[in-house]
């Protein structure tokens, strides 16, 4: 192990360059091409035409003029597109900008299926957009509790139990405080889940995932129990309210993006502000590196004096807070109260969201929206008349997790030390 | 490790020891009692809980903080009472109907006892899955899934096939259940075996696939033509398995079938010699490579097998107590299972006996509910707790001052994500 020190902080890089990734990523381009002309164009009469809204609603400074156009022009040019990227990706590969090409490339395929769907009606894109963005938000900040926990080197798999009991929390001191003291507690409420996480795994050297199933147990037990006895019984236990959405001054006036992203409560503002600065602590402050290192090499971090122990506590319990404030959100930022099991497997969306985006923040995020996406259009299928039963939209998310994990499209590395106790000699 | 405390004098120095003391050196070394007392340590954290959420001890603690506790203890000993004769029957009662001899009276004055064994029968199964697979070294956190999928495949053959004598049906019904559930599981254990996708992730994301796979089927293809909810059409009579006696005792042959399988499964891993292969993988993969043992192959079967056990649990439901099926037709089972896998430490016996208990537990807290107004969730509460005891012994070792034992494996331990 001494001698391996010095390489084993250097990843092993994923290969850009591999034929076969080259040849698979190719062909998933030029699949999607093909599903556009062969599922979308042929069911689309020629003459209809697509019409995008683009205010979100609610705020109403600006009226944009609604988007019109020629549904079957707009698909022709999505699908050549992607068959432009398919072809060069096959002759000559994108090399390292091959992610950014995908998304670029299912972005245009989403767009060719909104486009579709809206054949000849009415769609509202600006609010679509701006409810993909809401539902991003607690599946962000799952993802970010589990970037804080796993960058250390901890699983947790309890981010969805961290999450409900928050949010049961949070509606209850919010009754009876006020929602910044829900809010608080809360936040507290993941902090301490996130304290007995962190002594049985890190102290006890409990197996995390079996110290994070423990976490979840406890909260589904606990949150039911108590709304169960009090919080059903006393409707005044249970009327947090939520936060008033507000806009942000300058940013809100940014055509068309401002509406959608700069006039929501404090969870979205929150979600945007931690994102950038995990993004910066992680990647470019001496708090970051040792975070990491602890994660991916922790008798090496050891050895250069870092004490592994209190950095990963500290880890562990920001990403329990972290988790306590997405919990949060789905009581004093969506409904104002609480509901038995209403988190509803969104934490563990949130651990995909983390595994989708190879546990880096902005690729949490990328996770989030996409999953945002599935989970908001779902519910709008029935209303487009489109005939894919939601349900198969739903399990979209879940799906593309494992084929990333797989690493058939690409690879997730996960830091080196994850899941692993450390034991000081 | 601090709280390792170092024996003060070895057997030959200290002849002088009490039997006790003896006797309690020895209890101390028995695998059974770390379980044993954080069982017991869950049940008494439970009661506390329910004594904190009476709310007339926060009444009478203004007068007197001794009433209070008075009232608290009353509060916990109702609760844990009601539980008893939720999950055994109320003895006075079954005393009663014995001298009345009516028949239907005593059937139902013991049917709570009956009921409780129906209750362990998913739990054996489920917790079964959990066990063999941490036996190859595999975190099976998708019973849960695998669960409705054998319930979906039992509930097809169920309903769908028509004019067969119920010694062909019932088997196949189950196999269907089985073939459901180890579908579930295979894929997970493929994508460990031969990309080392971590089948946590796999199994936790095949579980969310087949409730909205179940959703979408029961809205579907396998909803009930007359009804508008999203339930199956009730199965063939053929296939359900039988009962032992009258209503309202629902005890059915699925009891026994799980027994079976329990002893099915000791005897597959520890007098087999593909057993031992598993165990090998499980509990040093590099040496059952170097072995020459196919760690692929092993990985795969394991996966589903397990996922054949918890489909077996699912299937089990539906043809022994629901007869159909609808969306929330479990509520944790999966994750109930990893505590009664771990408690009953992987080990077959160790499993049913933990199952036993929590499928005991469930049914008496559902009398509870009734009668103390306790709400059944605190036995998730307790099974938590219990959890962490048993995973951690550490805890339990402390705060009952046991000596550690030598040579004893204490925890199972899954490899990272990493691989």
């Amino acid at each position: 192990m001494a001698t391996s020190t010095a390489t084993t902080v250097i990843k092993p890089t994923v290969e850009y360059t591999s034929t076969t990734r080259r040849f698979v990523m190719g062909g998933i381009f030029l699949a999607l091409a093909a599903v556009i002309w062969l599922f979308f164009v042929r069911t689309t009469d020629p003459g209809a035409i697509t019409t995008f809204g683009l205010n979100p609603g609610g705020s109403t400074q600006f009226e944009y003029p609604d988007w019109v156009f020629n549904s079957v022009n707009m698909l022709n040019i999505l699908a050549g597109l992607a068959a432009l990227a398919g072809g060069y990706q096959v002759a000559r590969g994108f090399g390292k900008r091959t992610n950014l090409v995908l998304s670029l490339v299912a972005g245009a395929f989403i767009f060719g299926f909104l486009t579709w769907a809206a054949a000849d009606q009415s769609l509202n894109l600006a609010g679509l957009l701006r409810s993909t963005l809401q539902r991003a938000v607690p599946i962000t900040l799952g993802a970010l509790s589990g970037i804080l926990c796993e960058r250390a080197g901890v699983v947790n798999i309890a981010i969805e139990g961290m999450m409900l009991t928050a949010a049961m929390v949070s509606a209850l001191v919010g009754s009876l405080t006020n929602l910044w003291g829900g809010l608080i507690a809360g936040i507290l409420a993941g902090g301490l889940l996130a304290l007995i996480h962190a002594i049985l795994s890190i102290k006890y050297k409990t197996d995390q995932i079996v110290s994070g199933t423990v976490i979840n147990i406890f909260s589904i037990g606990i949150t039911s129990f108590i709304s169960a006895k009090f919080l059903q019984k006393y409707e005044e236990l249970n009327s947090s309210g939520t936060f008033p959405q507000f806009e942000i001054p300058l940013l809100s006036k940014i055509p068309f993006i401002g509406p959608i992203a700069f006039d929501h409560n404090i969870f979205m503002y929150g979600m945007f502000l931690f994102l950038i600065v995990l993004h910066f602590g992680l990647f470019f402050t001496r708090w970051g590196l040792r975070l990491r290192s602890v994660g991916e090499h922790p008798k090496a971090a050891d050895t250069l004096g870092i004490n592994v122990f209190r950095t990963r506590y500290m880890a562990v319990i920001l990403g329990g807070m972290m988790a306590g404030f997405g919990g949060a959100y789905f009581t004093l930022g969506s409904v104002g109260r609480f509901d038995e099991v209403m988190t509803a497997g969104r934490g563990f969306i949130g651990l995909a969201a983390m595994i989708f985006g190879n546990w880096r923040p902005f690729g949490a995020f990328g996770a989030g929206l996409l999953f945002g996406f599935a989970d908001m259009l779902a519910s709008k299928l029935a209303i487009l008349g489109v005939q894919i039963p939601s349900e198969f939209l739903l399990m979209a998310p879940y799906i593309a997790t494992m084929i990333v994990l797989a690493g058939v499209v690409g690879r997730s590395q996960a830091p080196a030390a994850d899941g692993k106790p450390y034991e000081k000699e | 490790m601090a709280e390792r405390p170092k024996p003060k004098a070895s057997k030959e120095t200290q002849p002088d020891r009490s039997a006790v003391k003896i006797f309690l050196d020895e209890v101390a070394k028995a695998p059974l009692i770390v379980p044993v007392l954080a069982i017991l340590s869950g049940l008494i954290l439970g009661g506390l809980i329910v004594a904190l959420t009476t709310e007339e001890v926060y009444a009478v603690w203004r007068t007197s903080p001794l009433d209070a506790i008075r009232v608290g203890w009353d509060a916990a000993m109702s609760a844990y009472s009601a539980l008893f004769n939720g999950a055994i029957g109320n003895p006075a009662r079954i005393a009663e109907a014995f001298r009345g001899g009516d028949a239907l009276e005593i059937r139902r004055a013991i049917n709570p006892f009956f009921e409780s064994l129906n209750k362990s029968v998913p739990y054996i199964f489920a917790g079964l899955a959990v066990a063999l697979g941490f036996r190859a070294g595999l975190f099976n956190i998708g019973a849960e899934g695998q669960l409705f999928m054998g319930a979906v495949g039992a509930v097809w053959v169920g309903f769908a096939l028509t004019g067969v004598p119920a010694i062909i049906h019932i088997p196949l019904a189950l196999l269907a259940g089985a073939l459901g559930g180890a579908l579930w599981g295979f894929v997970p254990g493929l994508l460990k075996a031969k990309t080392g996708g971590h089948e946590v992730i796999n199994t936790i994301m095949m579980n969310y696939i087949a409730f909205r796979l179940t959703e979408y089927l029961l809205r579907g293809p396998l909803q009930r033509p007359d009804s508008f909810n999203p339930v199956s059409p009730f199965i063939q009579d053929s296939a359900k398995l039988p009962r032992f006696f009258e209503d309202p005792i629902r005890f059915h042959l699925g009891f026994f079938i799980a027994l079976a399988v329990a002893y099915g499964v000791y005897w597959l891993l520890f007098k087999t010699r593909w057993g031992f292969d598993l165990r090998t993988v499980g509990a040093n993969p590099n040496a059952a490579r170097y072995a020459g043992m196919n760690i692929v192959v092993v990985t795969i079967a394991a996966m589903s097998l397990s996922g054949a056990l918890a489909g077996l649990a699912g299937a089990n439901e539906v043809l022994g107590l629901n007869h159909n099926l609808a969306v929330a037709f479990s509520s944790g089972f999966g994750f109930d299972s990893i505590a009664l896998a771990l408690i009953g430490r992987s080990h077959p016996l160790g499993v049913v006996l933990a199952a036993l208990l929590f499928g005991t537990l469930r049914n008496g807290a559902i009398q509870m509910q009734v009668s103390a107004g306790i709400p059944i969730d605190i036995i998730s509460v307790m099974q938590a707790m219990i959890l962490a005891f048993i995973a951690a012994p550490a805890i339990i070792r402390t705060i009952y001052r046991l000596r550690v034992p030598t040579g004893v494996a204490d925890e199972i331990r899954v490899r990272g994500w990493g691989g």
